[in-house]
């Protein structure tokens, strides 16, 4: 029992330098609780648009404001990176990427995709 | 395992899979099914970006356009329940605690869902 209480502990997660498939990995789940909030705003927007114009307007406004338009930025970005990495992990399921040096690029795929279509949409949504 | 007892008296009871693959085959089939979805909601909310209550309802007029969103609304609290279900499992270990967030979650989405859905039937048949 001593033996095993003087042998060297393993780094915690502040030490470790995060390999891209560990930073993924949590972010999916992170991400996952961040849309699960959104979606309790998609419910409450929808059900504002079906109460009637004047619930609709201050749902609305709310949005419109810089604060709720700095939420659906970030809640944009944490869907386009949900989407991508369950797409990964969609492929993942059927056995195939899962080589170290496959995963690492998706991963950086994934995070990528998710930047430029991010930017994308908000660049379409403020010309269009 | 000093115990004479096999393996598989100790798995039954809390320690039993329940449904075994169904949550986990659910959940890829909402994960399936999201993709385009999400595609389609981003799209369409990107182009309705502030755009005003009448044009809102005039979008969900359409009965096709009203049956993606009601089929979005479910598949994402369906996702999102069992995603968030699975992160309750994984972090909480109180089992009081544990079964009110989990029937909480339940009745909160079922609640979201229902209520969002019945809010895009409203505006498509114009009662909104």
């Amino acid at each position: 029992m001593s033996q095993q209480a003087n042998r060297p502990v393993s780094p915690h997660v502040q030490i470790y330098s995060w390999p891209i498939s560990m930073v993924t990995s949590i972010a999916h789940r992170a991400t996952g609780i961040i849309l699960a909030v959104g979606s309790v705003v998609l419910a409450i927007w929808l059900i504002a648009a079906g109460s009637g114009p004047d619930a609709f307007a201050s749902v609305n406004g709310f949005a419109a404001s810089w604060f709720g338009q700095l939420l659906m930025f970030g809640w944009s970005f944490a869907l386009f990176f949900h989407l991508c990495n369950g797409i990964r992990h969609l492929v993942w399921d059927t056995g195939v990427g899962l080589e170290l040096e496959t995963a690492r690029l998706s991963g950086f795929v994934a995070i990528g995709v998710a930047v430029a279509l991010t930017l994308i949409v908000w660049i379409w949504a403020f010309i269009a | 395992m000093s115990s004479i007892r096999s393996s598989l008296a100790s798995a039954r009871g809390l320690g039993s899979s329940k449904t075994g693959v169904t949550h986990w085959w659910t959940q890829r089939v909402s994960a399936v099914a999201l993709v385009p979805l999400t595609l389609w909601f981003v799209a369409c909310i990107a182009s309705q970006f502030g755009a005003e209550y009448s044009s809102v309802t005039d979008w969900l007029s359409s009965p096709f356009q009203a049956s993606l969103m009601a089929i979005y609304v479910a598949a994402v609290f369906y996702h999102s329940q069992l995603g968030l279900q699975t992160i309750i499992e994984d972090y909480v270990h109180v089992e009081s605690a544990k079964l009110a967030l989990l029937i909480g979650l339940q009745l909160l989405n079922i609640l979201l869902a229902v209520a969002a859905i019945f809010s895009v039937i409203m505006i498509l048949v114009g009662a909104a």
